[in-house]
């Protein structure tokens, strides 16, 4: 065996891995084993930092990432105030807070509400809370995923979201995971689980913040069980800084006539990439994925977008748009597998890209794979520049080229911002996009326009 | 207010592409001048190179306004400048609201000239009443910018920003294309009601009809990039009855 062959970086792992191991005796047995699993599992594939022949990495280079020696273990200080600063905030909305991997009950504002639970995973692991050995770890930590089986292998805490049968939500329960100011790069590993139980509404709104200045690397892991005719309105905000690696997994498993749609606002880190997969595992199931990234400066934004029609009478849309400028590079890869069972299933993929210079690169790769006769699929992939003609458009009308390609650009953003429904969401996104223009226009060229 | 001298214009980056040959026309404060012309003949061209676009460029010639060359001015600088060019194909601007964008227009036009920007409850105001002054459907300007509009929304869409932004120079380039006769009513009232002592208009037409609603103060004839006659509104007639076919034969031998 040649050293280019071994798994890349698993020894920098692999002391805190022994170091907390040790510290782990109370664990409940399942669990123990599925960390042990899951070590072995990311021992053997390592950082995945070989791209060719690699489907999943072909356009990202991990190596920046795997260089660096990343702690793992110290929780730093947060106060609300931080918070609040830098991730959406309502004081109706039930707010879970993890810092640093670990569930922060003062800063969490919670409100006892009916049919909710909603807290430490800890806590939940302890207590054996709902289906939670069948559930954690099930849809992810299972699967030869490098990351997500790192995360397993460290997993002790995060959130966990329980909403018991027949409860219809009223306001959104919002988990952040904030990475705290603390100097030194770490790994951090947040962990999510949601349960939501039959015939059930609800809105889950996932934040990921950074407080600190420094290269971090986050790999969150979130798994979310929609029961029988559950509707779950997921939206994730990342918010990394732009020093920092996330690379999140979403694993969502779908029964009979569920619901679920995702929305997703990207706009941190130098390498990120969300990868989420719905399963859709019983008849009339129907999920949408869709959301906006942008990107400037060198980094490189990835949607890994997956479904899986496993049984018959599904549909799935997959939608995304991406404003790239600058040197970034943005992956779009959306694949959608229909099973041979699953007739009459319906797939929509559309990812829309505007590239705002002539250094911008986007990767769009949507894909089907069909086995059932009778479905009815599309896809599709662009990437465009600003309208010379619809510059001029405005330009005639009194608006100067800088504020014309800025109104341009807010169009193009805004049918996604849309989908953030919750108020002061909305606002977020809104204000996050509006001061993200100017910076992307700032790198753009006239190459950008056509 | 405006006169152009001797204006030749190509296309950008494209040699031998000249469409403009020597245009000379002057339009005093409050004229409505018609330019009719047959297809290929430069009306739209004369008609973008006013506002400024960038695809082509003009080789000699100068255009002034109020005495001043523009040539150098960008087109949001002559739109400053009180100028407005509606277009024979308004552009779809998915996800850009009519409001926001003509809040947008005049307030880079009041920053411009120096003045206050109007208050958003104003504005509003202002917009609403324009709205129902110009007959568009209130739904309509609520969603994105010209997309889904039909032919005729988008004409009515582009009186209602001529009427928020009052332009002192308005050049209507075929506005009249793909128009059944009630939206031809409708434009033609729009730019009725807004003849001023101080607004002069160019209306760009390929046929006759438009100036049954509209009546100009003059007439131009252009064939393949030249003015070849200057009349009266009974020039308009002429062409309805015998064609653009005397003209280009005119032009016929030294084109």
């Amino acid at each position: 065996m040649t050293l280019a062959t071994l798994p890349a970086a698993v020894d920098k792992y692999s002391e805190a891995y022994e170091a907390v191991a040790g510290t782990r005796e109370g664990s409940p047995e399942w669990l123990a084993t599925a960390r042990r699993r899951a070590w072995q599992t990311f021992s053997e594939l390592g950082i995945p930092v070989k791209r060719r022949g690699n489907e999943l990495w072909k356009y990202t280079d991990l190596r920046p990432l795997a260089d660096v020696d990343f702690e793992f273990g110290a929780v730093g200080p947060v106060t609300r105030d931080e918070i609040k600063a830098t991730a959406p905030w309502d004081d109706a909305w039930d707010t879970v807070v993890v810092v640093d991997g670990k569930f922060k009950s003062d800063l969490s504002n919670l409100h006892q509400t009916p049919g909710l639970s909603a807290g430490s995973l800890d806590e939940a692991i302890y207590s054996g809370a709902g289906d939670i050995e069948k559930q954690l770890a099930s849809l992810a930590g299972q699967e030869k995923y490098a990351f997500t089986a790192l995360n397993t292998a460290f997993l002790d805490d995060g959130a966990y979201v329980a909403i018991a049968d027949n409860t219809e939500l009223s306001e959104p329960v919002h988990v952040v995971f904030v990475t705290s100011k603390l100097p030194a790069n770490r790994a951090i590993y947040p962990r999510l689980l949601v349960d939501a139980g039959s015939n059930t509404s609800s809105v889950i709104i996932e934040t990921h913040v950074n407080l600190a200045d420094s290269a971090q690397l986050s790999l969150p892991v979130v798994e979310i069980f929609a029961a029988s005719s559950a509707t779950v309105r997921h939206y994730r905000v990342q918010m990394e800084n732009e020093q920092s690696y996330h690379l999140g997994t979403t694993r969502v498993h779908q029964l009979d006539d569920s619901n679920f749609t995702s929305t997703t606002f990207a706009v941190g880190a130098a390498i990120a990439r969300n990868d989420i997969h719905t399963q859709l595992d019983a008849p009339g199931a129907n999920c949408t994925l869709h959301g906006l990234y942008m990107t400037s400066g060198k980094q490189q934004q990835d949607q890994e977008i997956s479904t899986t029609h496993a049984k018959p009478q599904c549909t799935s849309n997959q939608f995304y748009k991406g404003i790239l400028s600058g040197k970034s590079h943005a992956v779009f890869s959306g694949k959608v597998v229909v099973e041979r069972d699953a007739q009459k299933s319906d797939a929509t993929q559309k990812d829309l890209n505007l590239l705002l210079s002539r250094g911008a690169e986007i990767d769009a790769k949507p894909s089907l794979e069909i086995y059932a006769d009778d479905v009815t699929a599309s896809h599709g992939a662009t990437a465009g520049h600003v309208d010379r003609d619809t510059l001029f458009y405005l330009q005639s009308r009194g608006v100067d080229e800088e504020a014309a390609k800025a109104i341009l650009i807010r169009g193009f953003a805004e049918e996604m911002l849309d989908e953030f429904k919750p108020a002061a969401l909305y606002e977020f996104v809104e204000r996050i996009t509006d001061e993200r223009i100017p910076v992307l226009l700032a790198e753009s060229d006239a190459l950008g326009t056509a | 207010m405006l006169e152009i001298k001797n204006l030749h214009a190509s296309v950008l980056d494209i040699d031998d592409s000249e469409i403009l040959k020597g245009i000379d026309l002057k339009v005093n404060k409050g004229e409505v001048h018609a330019i009719m012309g047959p297809n290929g003949s430069g009306k739209s061209t004369l008609a973008n190179v006013l506002m400024g676009r960038f695809d082509y460029v003009v080789g000699d010639g100068d255009i002034l306004v109020d005495g001043k060359s523009i040539l150098a001015l960008r087109p949001d600088q002559r739109a400053h400048l009180g100028m407005f060019l509606a277009f024979q194909y308004p552009a779809e601007i998915p996800g850009v609201r009519p409001w926001q964008f003509l809040k947008a227009a005049l307030d880079s036009k009041a920053e411009a000239n120096g003045e206050d920007k109007m208050t958003v409850r104003n504005f509003s105001k202002l917009f609403d009443e324009k709205v129902e002054a110009v007959g568009i459907n209130p739904n309509l300007v609520k969603r994105s910018l010209n997309e889904g509009f039909s032919g005729g929304e988008k004409k009515r869409n582009e009186m209602l920003q001529l009427e928020v932004l009052q332009p002192t120079l308005a050049i209507l380039d075929e506005t009249d294309s793909g128009l059944d006769v009630d939206a031809l009513r409708i434009v033609a009232e729009g730019v009725n009601s807004m003849r001023s002592p101080d607004r002069s208009f160019i209306v760009v037409t390929h046929y006759q009809r438009l100036l049954n609603y509209i009546t100009p103060d003059v007439v131009h004839i252009l064939v393949k990039g030249k003015i070849v006659k200057t009349g009266g509104p009974e020039l308009a007639l002429e062409v309805e009855k015998d064609g653009y076919k005397q003209y280009l034969s005119e032009v016929g031998a030294n084109a």
